[in-house]
């Protein structure tokens, strides 16, 4: 009987192939984005903890200048002369064959157990590696581009994050040029008995404790979470189309289900075949799924990379590698999200009465209750929304208040509907309009999920492309006011940053120095940078507060200006005190705002950040100088200063590159939300396949009374396009809902600034014309079969009459 | 101290999958233009006091049979090794000499014991011959000259701070101070000075003990000290309460029993060396240790001077663990010369 049952069963499936598909498809399809997003993110983690662990930053506590970026070796040694158990590091960017790399020197000697080495076994020989020329340890990609960039050997090794390289102390200060300099000091975990005082030793060094995470998963956390609420919405909208194909083979297997149980067959066998059956079609989709979304994070990955890269400066492996949990978990969701789908419909299998007439219940009615009852999920949504908009805070609360209230309104629809089509029906004329409405309505909860997918993927829609929109408008005009002068150039050492400037001085405007030191400011690393009083700040810093003479009292050195960033994480506006290093506490005078950057950002007159700061680096400088000499002072500064052409980059070069890493952080965005609205379409496509196969004995007495075939095709087209059009409408305040939330709560959370909304009509009706498009394109399919469909069988609704 | 030579430092340092496939023996292959000991020598003090670096390797080893206000016995070790990646000296992190520290003081029912590691050309870590310092970190022996040092070290659980008085010569080992290590012509340079009468303070967990006792410094460096076939070492050093001191040792390899060699050293300071088959050893009894069974009650014979005594270990779970592990502990005599003295094992699996 199991057998038969389940041949009995599955033999609905040969029939319907197309059905299958269906099934399949949306399965497949929402497996597909949540495993793609997840395996993206998967690997972003992967790769910051292999970068936090090469610099060993996650288990111990470090020793860091309190200004300044160096510390002198000698301090090094003179600590562990006095019993401290120290091990040095010494770090830096360089740029090597067009790319950047982050190079960390160790010393393999004292370095503790299990860090660095880690990453690299020194290819058996430590010799090679401690003496002259020594070796770098790259990614093997890295590695490969750079053969022969260095005087030391470049070795390939695995494990290690893309765009870092490691090297012996020794190796690592003669590329950095920063001979007898230390970046800080890693505090050992095993101490000797007898110490002195570390303040009293080296009173410049302060003690970072040993931190549990890395700064850049906190700071790229944000970012995941952005993708994972997309993910999760993708699934959400895929699974609508499972539930569709799910609910119509059901339906249209009732007769056998009911055959099935008066030849014998158990209900609870039947409900176990049932769920065997599901659980094989999760099983094959989930597989299909999972390899789609390996397709997807390949393709989506290096955009994702360069974002981070650009964003926060975090080295992400641009090649994927798949990992049993993420198949595991894939194969989980998949199975998961079959029961939620089919639940619904295996529980109306097993109340299924034996003797009742087995006909499929394409008469079922939206019943006042059911609409109640969406009303009182959405109110309760909507008031889950509201705590956490009161009482929550942090990105979470953000999205909690976000999914609630674009669940709230998706519940919302099918009543707002219901609604309208009854206030149309009673203004119909006709019996062939009001014929037109009530059957509308009384199709309703067949379609209601299927508009609901669309309602849900419209808002995300507009409501991502407004932020996005609103966000390069900004962007754009902020690059304007923030990169004023006209070239950008650095000394390659302190030591020639002087002459640098003299032979500036001589040709352009205005130098304008850009030295910055780094501090802790309110407990987090904050850059400071020192400007001088000049007109191209005053008329070109994009000010977010200012207060009166601000220019004049930061020159002075009795007011600072912090960036937007510092001023909403720590709550700092104009007229309050900022704690700086060393005991100063300084007014703050103006808020400016600082995209694109994660950190804090604090400027002081530039006499401040030499008097304060003496480390401070001082090799880069701001050109003012008539556009059209720009090209011919880049290439005397290459010939007669021979500065190396990497250290000049022109105004048009950074806008380029900014706005670059800006289009490459949406490019994953705008994919998931082209694949969402895709799905949306698929909905809407298998709801009217299952409604146009069960309808025949409705339409059947219409075409009786002189209704042709085509004319009940057409009215079945015209009817999609009024339900999407509606939708639509009932989308954009949803839209601009979820853009204002997107901009004034979650990128505030994820990213520490707040951005004005523009809205763009003109966008909402692109979206809304390509919504109808898609909606009638999925009703031509069904309304072409009937149209065609043989006036034989319609006329056999009668001869079944029941 | 002589056969600890063969602890290879730099192995050390390189991953401990290779340590134990090449063992202890790891240095015996090549000289890559190291200097190589000759017969024959002459040492010059105090400039031999101070480092060879054309030579691979060399130590500056000591060792102290203490005796503690509390009448309890304590023993005490203090070592410095240098290793050479290349013969020559450089300023700066380039400089191919590494140094590494190992110290333990052991009680009857514990031991301490804690290593450092350094890179020479930065002054982390050196010695200098006059006047002599010779330091790691913060652990030091230094002094005007050899005769009177302070000796200090440190681990997270342990710290001493003693001195050490000369009451006698320095003692060239092996044939003028040319110590052979195997028929092939491996040869280190070795000296000790076995008379250095101890006085300071040891710090524990349960508070500072004031000790005094004698203490022991080896000497010795070489290129290429171990042949292939030779898989470890046991080695003595003995004070008698009569005056004299033993230094002996044997070399195990694979095959066959191993030799034993040895230096008599009179009260007076004149060194009498033994070739093989004039001392015995023999292992009495085992004890478990960190996984292995380790020699820990010995009977050492020689008939030509009327020696036959049992060495027990004051306490069996001496156990070095450092990056190479090995057994070192203070020992007791008891027999035809009751005294007592240091005990070295290696190459125990």
């Amino acid at each position: 009987m199991w057998r038969a049952g389940l041949v009995a069963l599955l033999s609905h499936w040969r029939r319907k192939p197309l059905q299958l598909l269906t099934l399949l498809t949306g399965l497949a399809l929402a497996t597909a984005l949540w495993s793609g997003v997840q395996a993206i993110n998967a690997q972003a983690r992967a790769s910051y903890a292999s970068a936090a662990q090469s610099l060993g930053e996650t288990r111990y506590a470090q020793l860091v200048p309190m200004s300044g970026a160096t510390i002198d070796q000698t301090v090094y040694v003179t600590l562990r002369r006095a019993g401290w158990q120290v091990s040095p590091i010494v770090e830096g960017r360089i740029s090597a064959a067009g790319e950047s790399y982050r190079l960390i020197g160790f010393d393999p000697l004292t370095v503790p157990l299990g860090i660095a080495p880690e990453a690299a076994d020194f290819g058996g020989n430590l010799g090679n590696f401690l003496t002259p020329p020594g070796q770098i340890f790259a990614a093997p990609d890295a590695a490969t581009l750079l053969q022969g960039q260095f005087q030391a050997e470049v070795i390939s090794a695995e494990n290690l994050a893309p765009g870092l390289l490691l090297a012996d102390i020794a190796t690592a200060q003669d590329v950095l040029d920063l001979q007898g300099q230390l970046s800080r000091l890693l505090v050992l975990p095993d101490q000797p008995m007898i110490q002195p005082e570390i303040s009293d030793m080296a009173p410049m060094l302060q003690l970072r404790p040993p931190r549990q995470d890395s700064d850049i998963a906190r700071l790229t956390d944000s970012f995941h979470l952005n993708l994972t609420a997309f993910g999760l919405l993708s699934f959400a909208v895929g699974l609508f189309i499972v539930h569709g194909a799910i609910g119509l083979a059901f339906e249209q297997r009732r007769p056998m289900f009911r055959t099935l149980r008066a030849l014998g067959l158990p209900l609870g066998n039947l409900v176990a075949l049932i769920g065997l059956e599901l659980l094989i079609f999760a099983l094959l989709a989930g597989a299909v799924g999972m390899a789609l979304g390996y397709l997807i994070a390949a393709a989506l990955l290096p955009d994702v990379a360069a974002t981070l890269r650009g964003l926060y400066g975090a080295e992400v492996t641009g090649a994927l590698s798949l990992r049993p949990s993420w198949w595991l978990a894939g194969m989980a969701i998949a199975v998961l999200g079959t029961s939620v789908a089919g639940a619904g419909a295996v529980w109306r299998v097993s109340r299924l009465p034996l003797l009742a007439a087995a006909q499929p219940r394409a008469w079922a009615r939206a019943s006042e209750r059911r609409l109640w009852g969406l009303t009182g999920a959405a109110v309760t949504l909507c008031l889950i929304a509201l705590s956490a908009w009161l009482f929550g805070s942090g990105l979470v609360a953000g999205f909690v208040l976000l999914g609630s209230l674009l669940v709230a309104s998706a519940l919302l629809l099918p009543v707002l509907l219901h609604l309208l089509l009854g206030l149309a029906a009673t203004g119909a004329k006709g019996a062939l309009a009001q014929w037109f409405w009530a059957d509308t309505r009384q199709q309703l909860p067949g379609l209601s999920l299927a508009l609901m997918a669309l309602l849900l993927a419209l808002a995300a829609n507009i409501g991502v492309g407004t932020m996005v929109s609103s966000f390069r408008l900004t962007f754009t005009g902020w690059l304007d006011q923030r990169l004023a002068s006209e070239l950008y150039v650095s000394a390659p050492t302190p030591a020639e940053a002087p002459a640098l400037r003299a032979f500036l001085e001589q040709r352009a405007d205005t130098v304008l120095p850009i030295w910055h030191a780094q501090a802790r400011v309110a407990g987090q690393t904050a850059e400071i940078y020192g400007v001088v009083d000049h007109a191209t700040y005053r008329d070109n810093w994009p000010m977010l507060d200012l207060a009166p003479d601000a220019w004049d009292r930061v020159a002075a050195g009795t007011g600072v200006m912090v960036n937007e960033q510092l001023a909403r994480r720590d709550d700092l506006w104009v007229g309050q005190t900022v704690d700086m290093p060393s005991g100063w506490r300084a007014e703050i005078v103006g808020v400016y705002s600082d995209y694109g950057n994660p950190a804090g950002q604090i400027i002081i007159g530039i006499d401040q950040l030499t008097a304060r700061f003496p480390e401070a680096e001082k090799r880069r400088f701001g050109v003012r100088i008539d556009p059209a000499k720009t090209t011919e002072l880049a290439r005397e500064l290459r010939d007669d200063f021979g500065l190396p052409p990497d250290n000049i980059t022109d105004q048009a070069a950074i806008k380029a590159f900014s706005l670059g890493v800006f289009e490459r952080t949406f490019t994953v965005t705008a994919s998931l939300n082209v694949l969402t609205l895709s799905v949306a379409g698929f909905a809407i496509l298998t709801s009217l396949l299952t409604l146009a196969s069960v309808r025949q004995p409705q339409l059947a007495p219409v075409w009786a009374l002189g209704l042709t075939r085509m004319r009940l095709a057409r009215i079945e087209v015209i009817r999609a396009l009024i339900l999407a059009a509606i939708t639509v409408i009932a989308a954009i305040p949803v839209g601009l809902l979820l853009a204002w939330l997107l901009l004034a709560v979650i990128n505030v959370e994820a990213f520490g600034w707040r951005l004005p909304m523009h809205v763009f009509p003109g966008d909402w009706l692109r979206l809304g014309a390509l919504s109808l498009l898609a909606a009638v394109l999925a009703a031509l399919w069904p309304a072409r079969r009937l149209a065609r469909t043989p006036p034989a069988d319609l006329l056999k609704v009668f001869a079944n009459e029941r | 101290m002589n056969v600890k030579a063969y602890i290879a430092i730099f192995l050390a340092i390189l991953l401990p999958v290779q340590i134990q496939a090449q063992g202890f023996s790891g240095l015996g292959s090549n000289a890559d233009g190291f200097a190589l000991p000759q017969p024959g020598p002459s040492f010059s003090f105090p400039a031999d006091h101070g480092p060879h670096p054309d030579f691979r390797i060399e130590w500056w080893y000591v060792t102290a049979n203490m005796t503690g206000a509390d009448g309890k016995e304590y023993g005490l070790q203090w070592t410095l090794f240098r290793t050479a990646l290349k013969p020559v000296t450089r300023d700066g992190w380039s400089s191919p000499q590494l140094w590494m520290g190992h110290a333990a003081i052991t009680t009857p029912d514990a031991h301490f014991v804690a290593e450092r590691r350094a890179r020479g050309g930065i002054g982390l870590a050196g010695v200098t011959a006059e006047p002599f310092a010779a330091w790691i970190d913060e652990w030091q022996m230094s002094g005007t000259d050899m005769n009177d040092v302070t000796l200090s070290a440190q681990g997270s659980d342990f710290a001493y701070d003693v001195r050490l008085v000369a009451v006698g010569p320095v003692v060239p080992q092996g044939q003028d101070g040319y110590s052979e290590k195997s028929a092939e012509g491996q040869a280190s340079y070795y000296y000790s000075q076995p008379f250095y009468r101890l006085s300071g303070v040891l710090t524990l967990p349960d508070g500072p003990v004031e000790v005094t006792g004698e203490a022991w410094l080896d000497r010795e460096w070489s290129s290429q000290p171990l042949s292939a076939d030779q898989t470890g070492w046991d080695w003595f050093s003995l004070h008698f309460d009569g005056g004299d001191k033993l230094m002996g040792y044997r070399l195990r390899d694979a095959t066959g029993t191993p030799h034993m060699i040895a230096t008599w050293i009179a009260a007076d300071g004149t060194p009498t060396p033994y070739q093989a088959g004039a001392l015995t050893a023999e292992p009495l009894a085992t004890a478990r240790v960190e996984g292995r069974d380790i020699p820990v009650r010995w009977r050492l014979q020689m008939p030509e001077r009327g020696l036959d005594i049992t060495i027990d270990a004051l306490n069996p779970q001496s156990w070095m663990s450092t990056s190479i592990a090995y057994w070192e502990g203070p020992v007791r005599a008891t027999g035809t010369h009751p005294g007592r003295g240091y005990l070295e094992m290696t190459g125990y699996e």
